[in-house]
């Protein structure tokens, strides 16, 4: 039996789930207790497992961030909620230099579980500081895993991985936007491995990689391109890091053609790394330039029509794929 | 009562197994200022082998430039870990910054693998991958050498927490220095420990100087044990000459957090007789100034004590002297012989995924 439930229904079910399984397992942040989260997704959770395990903390992520560090390089297996990842950058000393690194420092003594999570990206005319992106800056990092999913199914399974199997610090992107979607989720309990893409539909003509909420626009304009008869292959990477390219060149492989629509900023983004991948690995295979559209090399403005103008959306997805098929007029 | 000299293989194997006497368990008086011979004679062998041990690593750093990287010394600061090794318990935590060795060598993390990590090699205390500012001894509660400044101290807080979602009642000492107390996450910590009364002792070592900085040209706020005040914690000034009165300070501390007390702030007031690092050329202080603080020496004043007690004989203290210079000099030929870490190990420990797909080309 399948349910339909809300995206934030799905990461709350993930994290009650691993908490009845084990102890060791709490959350904590800011207006997850009491408030029963500043975007509901933790709804719930405090009357169920009681003040010491859903932990209201003070607005001092850099502070809340080092005690779920110490605590999961002390035997905790911490969830860390940031309200959004904006909030996050006060705490990437503790990510950086912390988290990621003390298992290399420590020469293997010291490792740190832990799941860091929130909305991420754009979401609406929220203005310059709520606004950013983060994958590509995380996934920079060694020592760490980025996992960034579109859908309730995806995020269910995947949170799920990184609380019970991971042991090693994963930073989980979702979406203030997506929160409410809809997705069908089974009763029965499953996990997804991390680093493995998901191609959502199959095509012939050319490939378009997305992830977290561009996958709209990317299903968006390969369902507008199915109108013209191009027929657009779409995968959603669901972790970035570490990044499963093989199924990118796979897929590129048969449609020797590359769209990648992503919410980062351009410079050394995901899209960067996944066009150097492919034309290393793929060069024979490729019939066109490898082409992408980021978020606008510039903070996000608040006026509706900047933002329209910033963020990828399908028309212009649509006309890229047209220019990679020699179509375009 | 003729004194009869602590028969231990090496001072390595002791530490390691923690058999020294210890004043902090069920019974423990913290407010005791009688300390027996056996606390004396623990502290001078432990004081004087972080300092030989750190004696010889700077030679082996100046003259054969065997040793490189970013080097703090502890010398002159070596009462603070001998007083907190006897008022915590093996179970008990400590975290500090990267002036690291001497509370790694007090908790017993071993002396060879710890001269190894200053010759980079696979023998030592973090495989060679940290240097003189990581240290690591997971097995006997030594959380490590930070390089951020001030990182710990939020980290620490986060050990503690773990301890007391357990419901155990360890505590952790959570080591920075004066330079440290001007960051943030000083007063972030400070303020979730206290709301959350978590089992940690803070231990600013205020040896005065941020680097090349005095504590009073860094804040209008001198007294570094103030800072608690803003938080209700309680706090207390030690002098970090005396290895008794950080016992005791310790003690008290220690006894708070187990009683689910909460934390303390302890500012312990303490020289460093070396620069900030061993490039510094410490143009900021006067030699009289340095030379003020080493007649305070904690090391001559444990062994005026012990003298003056009977509870060793000169013979006896060059004894222990020979002993300690003996472990250093083994550590040095330990890390000598020591191979370097395979190259392949360049890629490891940083995932504990062992499939994790590495980028290599």
């Amino acid at each position: 039996m399948a349910r339909s439930i809300a995206f934030r229904e799905a990461l709350r079910e993930a994290m009650n789930e691993e908490m009845r399984r084990d102890d060791r397992v709490f959350l904590m942040g800011e207006e997850v207790a009491e408030y029963n989260g500043a975007y509901k997704v933790s709804q719930g959770m405090l009357a169920e497992f009681g003040p010491k395990r859903v932990i209201d903390t003070p607005i001092s992520e850099l502070g809340f961030t080092a005690v779920g560090v110490g605590a999961a390089q002390n035997g905790l297996r911490p969830i860390v909620e940031y309200m959004t990842w904006n909030f996050a950058v006060l705490a990437l000393d503790q990510i950086l230099n912390t988290a990621s690194k003390m298992l290399a420092m420590s020469g293997g003594q010291v490792s740190c579980p832990i799941v860091f999570r929130g909305g991420n990206g754009s979401a609406g005319q929220l203005g310059a500081q709520h606004s950013t992106a983060f994958e590509a800056m995380y996934a920079n990092i060694p020592g760490i895993k980025v996992v960034s999913p579109s859908n309730g199914y995806d995020a269910k399974g995947l949170l799920k991985q990184a609380i019970r199997y991971e042991e090693d610090p994963v930073m989980f992107m979702e979406s203030e936007q997506m929160y409410g979607d809809k997705s069908e989720v089974p009763d029965e309990e499953y996990y997804i491995e991390l680093g493995k893409a998901d191609v959502k539909k199959q095509g012939k003509d050319v490939t378009i990689v997305s992830f977290n909420k561009m996958m709209k626009v990317a299903l968006g304009a390969a369902a507008e391109l199915e109108k013209e008869n191009i027929s657009a292959e779409v995968i959603d990477l669901r972790t970035i890091r570490p990044l499963d390219w093989q199924t990118i060149l796979e897929s590129v492989k048969k449609t020797n053609r590359l769209v990648i629509v992503e919410e980062q900023w351009p410079f050394a983004s995901i899209s960067s790394e996944i066009t150097y991948r492919i034309q290393k690995e793929g060069f024979d295979y490729l019939d066109a330039p490898i082409r992408r559209i980021t978020a606008a090399d510039a903070p996000l403005h608040y006026a509706p029509n900047l933002v329209a103008a910033a963020l990828p959306d399908v028309a212009r997805t649509v006309k890229l794929v047209k220019e990679v098929m020699y179509q375009a007029k | 009562m003729p004194f009869k000299p602590v028969n231990f293989k090496s001072v390595t194997r002791r530490l390691k197994l923690h058999s020294f006497p210890y004043f902090c368990g069920s019974n423990f008086n913290p407010l005791a200022t009688k300390f027996s011979k056996e606390t004396y004679l623990y502290w001078y062998e432990l004081m004087q082998l972080i300092r030989q041990f750190e004696l010889m690593s700077e030679e082996k750093y100046k003259m054969d430039g065997k040793i490189r990287g970013f080097y703090h010394a502890y010398i002159g600061q070596e009462a603070i870990a001998a007083g907190c090794m006897t008022g915590t318990r093996p179970e008990d935590l400590f975290i500090t910054s990267y002036r690291d060795h001497g509370l790694a060598i007090a908790k017993g993390v071993s002396v060879n693998s710890c001269m190894a990590e200053l010759y980079g090699k696979a023998t030592g205390c973090a495989k060679g991958k940290g240097g003189s500012m990581h240290f690591f001894g997971k097995d006997v509660n030594f959380y490590g050498g930070h390089g951020i400044v001030g990182a710990q101290i939020g980290t620490g807080a986060g050990l503690a927490f773990a301890e007391q979602y357990r419901d155990t009642d360890n505590v952790v000492l959570c080591y920075f220095g004066d330079g440290a107390a001007r960051q943030g996450i000083l007063h972030e910590t400070f303020n979730l420990a206290m709301l959350w009364k978590l089992p940690v002792i803070f231990i600013c070592e205020n040896n005065n100087y941020a680097m090349g900085t005095s504590v009073e040209r860094t804040s209008n706020v001198v007294d570094i044990y103030k800072l608690a005040d803003a938080y209700e914690m309680p706090a207390d000034t030690v002098d970090g000459m005396s290895a008794e009165a950080v016992h005791e300070s310790v003690g008290r501390a220690v006894k708070r957090a187990r009683e689910k007390g909460g934390p303390t702030l302890l500012e312990i007031k303490t020289y460093r007789y070396k620069g900030h690092s061993i490039s510094d050329p410490q143009k900021y202080r006067t030699k009289e100034e340095v030379d003020e603080y080493k007649d305070k020496d904690p090391i001559q004043q444990v062994r005026k004590t012990i003298l003056d007690n009977k509870f060793a004989t000169e013979k006896e203290i060059t004894a222990i002297d020979k002993r300690v210079y003996d472990i250093v000099v083994e550590s040095v030929k330990f890390a000598e012989e020591s191979p370097w870490p395979d190259d392949d190990e360049v890629l490891k420990d940083v995932y504990m995924d062992k499939n994790y797909p590495f980028i290599v080309d």
